[in-house]
């Protein structure tokens, strides 16, 4: 799960992190006010979307009167903002946070990740901060640190002292940088993030040293325990499709084609959507039944993918293994029979009870194409999606 | 020999009297699985199908003997219950339990290496379909009427996949000597490399199935062992072509979040190990089926 850079910040704050003097505003009114409230002669006007890159999306603004900030936070609400991270459809703008422009000597980039290599959280740093990571590592991975840290001791001091003077840092902030990076540590770890990035860490004219943006990511399994980050979901910031879904329990990724996708098991689904992109056709999602998939479920699953008025065909591919095929065919004629399916359908099904299952479909009088192999089940849609749409 | 199991290995039910735990085990019994009795803490000394019911899995261990365990502990004590068979000297753990926190995976690695490793526990998953060498013994949720016995080994991170590779096989008449099922986490107890290893070793193997998919570095380690230390031919596929950068796919592991973890990539760091690829998910039997026969082996 991710949140928004201002809810980064307040939750990064309890761990010692200085950040700038803010405040979130939901109009413009609203944020003229909180300029006021801040002080100072000069804001930074930031819209909050749950992406990075937010700058180079026209998304952060520098103002220097109530005037500039409230045209700013009027064209930015409400509007629409793509960044290579959002996907082409955007996120739109519901927040703003205003903070208090401040004058930066250096900026430095400290990150926190579960390094799948080593099995650890590892820190990553760099003295060219400001950039993102991507380009840091392409440009200057000169300039790139990592330590792992022990998961029985946790990070120690004399590590967050080394990445500190390996950031070339004057003596007077190796102490400040040290605590900060060791709060963002605490924070990872206290509260099951996935990921905590500060970038930039700024040292300012007057040499503070200040956490100008936060990110940070949850790992979803740890959610239940971490009812203070689970709150702070947003979800004005997902696929709307993906919302809808998730809401009913099922695993869904909204995607840019117009086969919609039902099928049991992730790897079989990310399988299967390949097999439709090789025949030339585009997923609309991708959507994981699970294991267990009961008729009411297969219901549920038609009712998401549908709700997408994008798609065009519909596709199920089902491998039954502690579930029955009889069950997922059932589920199938309930759910043309209770949802307005006005798209063609093909079902593939294979394992348990599988010639029951095709028995029901081909005895159910619906028009409902039944493949026996996975490279047929992707055929059958993808030229069903054409002839759906002339394509 | 198959690798992991056989019908020999006798095997504890962690979250025995769980509905889940309940069911499976009678399925895995029903197929030649020698369990000898499960673990649930509060109903130690009460019998649950016929079977004796222990308190801890020491208590357990000590009774019966157990070699190995599975566990179908929900995802908030399933890390414990993983710690738990390590210490009490299991040496095959397989956990099927999907959604464990990582941080708690990250415990379990670390706790896991207190003990030598000659005589750490192998851990197989989380977040997986299990182990099952057809014809002997089964530990895991697989529908086990799909694998038919034979000489080809499996090893994957998704559960419906790997039948649907097990099922391609057996329309060509190939068998399977071992399936594995190595779970869709981020962080695992065994990597492809760490089931090659064992296949490679396993008179009874004469390929080796290998199916991935986007995220982590386990593939690309898995084709630098292929490339240094496998005689056995490999074919490999790699899940997720068409998946976007940053989204998670199901699994909480396969996601694309740095360079070498897209499926195309990983497909080019494994044909550079010359590793014979899949076209695509439904030639996963006729590309292995090809292969054998090049090699004069038969199915």
């Amino acid at each position: 799960m991710d949140i928004h850079e201002y809810q980064a910040k307040e939750l990064l704050t309890g761990f010692g992190i200085q950040v700038p003097r803010g405040g979130l505003a939901y109009s413009p009114e609203q944020a003229t006010y909180r300029a006021r409230e801040i002080g100072g002669s000069k804001w930074v006007v930031k819209a909050q979307i749950h992406s990075g890159a937010r700058g180079k999306a026209g998304g952060v603004q520098m103002c220097s009167n109530d005037r500039e900030i409230w045209d700013t936070a009027e064209t930015l609400l409400g509007s629409r903002l793509v960044t290579h991270q959002t996907g082409p459809r955007g996120k739109v703008v519901y927040r703003l946070y205003v903070e208090e422009a401040l004058d930066i000597k250096q900026e430095l980039y400290v990150g926190f990740v579960l390094d799948r290599k080593s099995e650890r959280i590892m820190v990553v740093a760099s003295a060219a901060g400001g950039m993102e990571i991507e380009d840091i590592t392409a440009d200057r991975p000169d300039t790139l640190m990592g330590v792992t840290i022990e998961p029985a001791v946790g990070m120690q001091e004399f590590q967050a002292r080394e990445i500190a003077f390996g950031l070339g840092l004057e003596s007077s902030l190796i102490g400040e940088a040290a605590r900060t990076l060791l709060g963002c540590y605490k924070a990872f770890e206290e509260l099951d993030a996935s990921m905590v990035e500060i970038n930039p860490l700024v040292v300012t004219g007057d040499n503070r040293l200040i956490a100008l943006d936060a990110k940070m990511s949850f790992d979803d399994n740890a959610l239940f325990r971490v009812p203070q980050v689970s709150e702070l979901r947003d979800k004005s910031q997902e696929d709307p499709r993906e919302t809808y879904a998730a809401d009913r329990g099922l695993s869904y990724v909204g995607l840019e084609g117009e086969i919609g996708c039902i099928i049991n098991g992730a790897g079989l689904a990310m399988a299967t959507l390949d097999m439709i992109k090789l025949e030339g056709g585009e997923p609309a999602n991708f959507l994981d039944i699970g294991g267990g998939a009961s008729p009411e479920r297969v219901v549920k699953a038609f009712k998401a993918v549908l709700a997408d008025d994008k798609v065009q065909a519909l596709l199920v591919n089902v491998f039954a293994g502690i579930n029955r095929c009889d069950w997922v065919a059932e589920g199938v004629v309930k759910a043309c029979h209770e949802t307005d399916v006005n798209v063609p359908v093909v079902v593939r099904l294979a394992g348990t009870h599988v010639e029951e299952g095709r028995a029901i479909l081909r005895e159910s009088g619906l028009d409902i194409t039944i493949a026996s192999s996975l490279a047929e089940a992707a055929k059958s849609a993808v030229s069903a999606w054409r002839s759906a749409t002339k394509h | 020999m198959s690798i992991l199991l056989d019908a020999s290995t006798s095997t504890l039910i962690q979250g025995f009297t769980g509905r889940i735990g309940t069911f499976h085990s009678a399925e895995m019994r029903e197929y030649g699985t020698k369990i000898v009795g499960g673990v649930t803490p509060g109903k130690g000394g009460t019998t649950h199908d016929g079977l004796p019911v222990f308190n801890t899995v020491k208590g357990a261990v000590d009774e019966t003997g157990a070699e190995a365990s599975i566990v179908f502990v929900p995802p908030p004590f399933a890390a414990d219950a993983i710690m738990e068979a390590a210490d009490a000297g299991i040496k095959l753990c397989i956990c099927i339990t999907d959604g464990i926190p990582a941080r708690d995976m990250i415990r379990v690695k670390r706790y896991m290496r207190r003990y030598r490793q000659d005589n750490r526990m192998r851990l197989i998953g989380p977040n997986c379909a299990g182990v099952i060498s057809p014809g002997k013994a089964m530990l895991g949720i697989m529908p086990g009427h799909i694998y038919m016995p034979g000489r080809v080994g499996i090893v994957g991170r998704s559960g419906t996949l790997g039948y649907e590779a097990a099922s391609q096989l057996k329309s060509f008449g190939i068998g399977v000597s071992t399936s594995v099922g190595i779970g869709g986490d981020p962080i695992n107890g065994s990597s492809f490399k760490d089931i090659l290893e064992l296949f490679e070793a396993d008179p009874e193997t004469d390929g080796v199935m290998m199916i991935g998919e986007i995220g982590g570095p386990q593939e690309a380690e898995a084709a630098e062992y292929i490339r240094d230390h496998m005689s056995k031919p490999v074919v490999a596929y790699v899940a997720g072509l068409s998946a976007p950068k940053g989204k998670r796919m199901g699994h909480a592991g396969a996601i694309i979040s740095a360079f070498g973890e897209s499926a195309q990539e990983k497909v080019v760091i494994l044909k550079s190990a010359d590793v014979t690829i899949a076209p695509n998910p439904s030639e996963l039997g006729s590309t292995m089926a090809d292969i054998l026969a090049r090699l004069g082996k038969v199915a």
